[in-house]
């Protein structure tokens, strides 16, 4: 029976059947769901690593010792694991790996767009595609025979529509791979000097390989129409095409975006008079094809931003304009998303934006502190930023400059690489504040355990990274806890740290207000009495329940979740919390 | 059939396009829903295309090719018009959820939606979230539209009970199976 399956559900699917044994990954959306339907599968150990790289890792060591293994990232978590890339192409595979990165087209929760499909070209590791579910599911298992046969980890690319959009699959049995023999074989897998030299022959020479298998592999299928039209395209952007072009053109879909293949492109243009390269973000497909020799149209009709449509395509194809809609003919408010009702971030926003800080921020949901009203992030880079480049501001601006900045940084981002940017703090005589938004949980991706937890993916309890004496086991003297509900205390704790010539770092913990137990906590809600002065301080907090009603303040009872941090905030006592 | 579902992040949007998804495989139709995770369900604009057929390529609708909305909120109703296809219908909760702009006083929220909406467009505008409480449960605003797209639909309204059943917790289901009659029923 076919099911409704997510693409990354598929992907899962299809790394179970392929029998794999090992997955170690590090959420991040569009990637998050491969990891956590991976749990459904008892066959497979798995696990959530402190960040790409170390999961990255984690999968190259599985396969060595002999087990197909999988990573899974968003693109910018490749970024992180590129180091481990690089190698693993030279020491090749024992056992399949799969390294399945999910790009995010219109930036949907990211903070770049980067095309990752230079990734396999720079490393020299093979790439391929799928269009929607149940090629997720194939090209997974696909991907695990064609990275053994040709001794090599492979990527499997994905986007937003294809890793977050459900279509029907249909379900297989698991294949046990047994373990592949280990054997100590310091020449393929110590890549010191003298052996990576020989690998790189290797690596070579697996590129040409690779190159003819690109010609004749089923991944890559042509789809003559008799048009003179043709079109080249691979992932989401196929579908597009498909819908927008119908039989009107013939196809060229590649499954296997790298290596490319070139006898095959030059025959299927050499039957069109007119050759189009449909590709989201960068001209990657389009800038191979006039490599070698043929004409194609790519950028010049299509954008290099954002996601494509069906109806962009139609036009830009066949000159056919899109269907009529009613337009909107006036301006009307956009709605961002927010910090939750009840979000622990909220309190500490609150203090940095009264007493005018500048703040170094990373990623999470509380990069939302950058928004209206609450409006105090000033920069937000990468994962792990926060710390270093608070650093870096405080070495170039100096010690006054200093007192006004502070880091915020997530507990699971912290994890992730925090605590190396606190250790050049500590090392280089640093004296930055440092905030740990520690809300117990991996907010933004949806809830997933870290090593601050307690838990593991499974939810088997297990060993506590302890913030505290990690903080001062690096040299943090100053270690404070907090909650950032209780705003007087935080604002005076935050101040104090600020002043200090030490580094310091403040724990703000209060558990996210989406957690289960916390949705236990927090009942009933908040309302506004007759004492209201209408100061509107509650107003400052940019709660989504909080608003103004004529000149009165009201709040939303479908909204509220009765938090009380208004109740904490207002001068006149004029909030109450109801049960 | 193309249908967008359109809300604030935190109404249940999600939930809806599976069970109408669901709906559709047992129609022995092709199907694909594509849905939005990470920071957009933060309370901010959520919109999921689920679309039904012979057979689906792309799994997103574009502007003026839905043949239904349904909407959680009526700003987001109003802001979803451009996708509808001409003789389309919109199927809208009249809850105002303030977005930030408004909140902060930047902009003001649109006045009079639904008339703007019913003079160019076809408008079913339901007050679901006073349904959801007559069935029980605030959260069910959800089932009662989704009790409401059923009966537009014209399909066989025992597929839509069995498909809640499979999706919706055991604890819940009362609640939800009284608010789909409820939308059914409107």
């Amino acid at each position: 029976m076919k099911k409704l399956m997510l693409g990354n559900a598929a992907v899962a699917r299809g790394a179970y059947e392929a029998g794999v044994r090992v997955v170690s990954s590090y959420p991040g959306t569009p990637s998050t769901e491969i990891t956590e339907n991976i749990v459904k599968y008892d066959d497979i150990y798995v696990e959530w690593a402190p960040n790409e790289k170390v999961a990255a890792e984690v999968a190259i060591g599985a396969s060595i010792a002999g087990g197909r293994a999988m990573s899974c990232m968003k693109h910018v978590g490749l970024n992180v694991m590129a180091d481990s890339v690089f190698t693993v192409s030279y020491t090749g595979v024992n056992g399949g790996l799969v390294l399945c990165v999910a790009d995010d087209q219109g930036m949907h929760s990211s903070q770049n767009e980067q095309d990752s499909r230079h990734y396999a070209k720079a490393s020299k590791i093979m790439m391929l595609e799928p269009s929607d579910s149940s090629e997720c599911k194939k090209f997974t298992k696909q991907a695990y025979s064609l990275s053994e046969e040709f001794d090599t980890p492979v990527f499997l690319r994905l986007s937003t529509r294809v890793s977050h959009s459900q279509s029907l699959v249909e379900e297989e049995e698991r294949t046990e791979q047994p373990l592949k023999d280990y054997e100590k074989n310091p020449q393929k897998y110590v890549m010191m000097p003298g052996n990576a030299i020989h690998r790189h022959v290797v690596v070579e020479e697996r590129m040409k390989k690779l190159a003819e298998f690109a010609e004749t592999t089923e991944l890559n299928s042509v789809e003559d129409n008799g048009s003179e039209i043709g079109v080249i395209a691979s992932g989401i952007a196929y579908m597009y095409a498909k819908e927008a072009l119908g039989d009107r053109v013939n196809y060229l879909k590649l499954g296997m975006i790298y290596p490319l293949p070139e006898k095959l492109i030059q025959d299927f243009a050499a039957k069109c008079c007119k050759v189009y390269v449909i590709e989201e973000l960068d001209p990657f497909i389009e800038e191979h094809c006039k490599a070698i020799g043929i004409d194609v149209i790519g950028k010049d009709a299509f954008t290099l931003l954002g996601e494509y449509t069906p109806s962009m395509i139609k036009e830009a194809v066949l000159g056919e304009a899109p269907a009529e809609f009613e337009a909107i003919e006036e301006n009307i408010p956009i709605r961002p998303p927010v910090m939750c009702a009840g979000c622990p971030h909220r309190g500490v926003f609150y203090v940095l934006k009264k007493l005018g800080l500048t703040v170094s921020g990373d990623i999470g949901c509380y990069t939302l502190g950058a928004a209206a009203p609450l409006q105090s992030i000033d920069t937000t880079i990468c994962m792990g930023a926060s710390v270093s480049a608070a650093h870096g501001m405080s070495k170039v601006r100096g010690a006054e400059f200093n007192k006004k900045l502070v880091s915020v940084i997530g507990d699971s981002t912290f994890m992730h690489s925090g605590i190396t940017g606190l250790v050049d703090i500590v090392y280089n005589k640093g004296n930055n504040t440092i905030i740990i938004l520690d809300n117990s949980i991996t907010g933004m991706t949806g809830h997933q355990d870290n090593p601050t937890t307690g838990y593991t993916i499974r939810k088997e309890p297990t060993k506590q990274v302890n913030l505290i004496t990690l903080c001062k086991s690096i040299g943090i003297e100053h270690v404070t806890v907090a909650d950032p509900f209780d705003v007087k205390l935080f604002e005076r704790i935050v101040k104090e740290e600020t002043e200090r010539d030490e580094p310091s770092v403040i724990i703000a913990q209060r558990p996210c207000a989406l957690l289960p137990n916390m949705r236990k906590t927090y009942t009933g809600h908040c309302t506004i009495t007759d004492k209201c002065k209408k100061c509107k301080m509650c107003m400052k907090l940019g709660c989504p329940a909080i608003s103004l009603d004529g000149d009165a303040v009201k709040i939303d009872t479908t909204q509220c979740n009765g938090c009380g941090l208004c109740v904490n905030v207002c001068p006149f006592e004029a909030i109450e919390q109801e049960d | 059939m193309n249908i967008m579902i359109v809300g604030v992040g935190g109404q249940g949007t999600l939930l809806a396009s599976r069970i109408l998804g669901n709906v559709a495989i047992k129609m022995d139709y092709d199907v694909k829903v594509s849905e939005v995770h990470g920071m957009s369900q933060r309370g901010g604009s959520v919109v999921t295309y689920v679309k039904y057929g012979e057979k689906v390529y792309s799994p997103i609708i574009d502007r003026g090719e839905a043949d239904i909305i349904l909407a959680f909120e009526i700003l987001e109703a109003y802001r979803a018009m451009p996708y509808l296809k001409k003789g389309g219908k919109i199927i809208a909760n009249t809850q105002q959820m303030n977005p930030m702009p408004v909140i902060t006083g930047a902009m003001e929220y649109p006045k009079d939606i639904e008339k703007k909406l019913s003079e160019r467009i076809d408008l079913q505008a339901v007050d679901a979230l006073a349904a959801a409480k007559e069935a029980g449960n605030l959260k069910a605003v959800n089932v009662v539209l989704i009790g409401l797209l059923a009966k537009s639909t014209d399909t066989d309204k025992q597929i839509w009970l069995n498909t809640i059943k499979e999706t919706v917790p055991e604890k819940l289901l009362d609640v939800n199976l009284k608010a789909f009659e409820i939308g059914y029923n409107m």
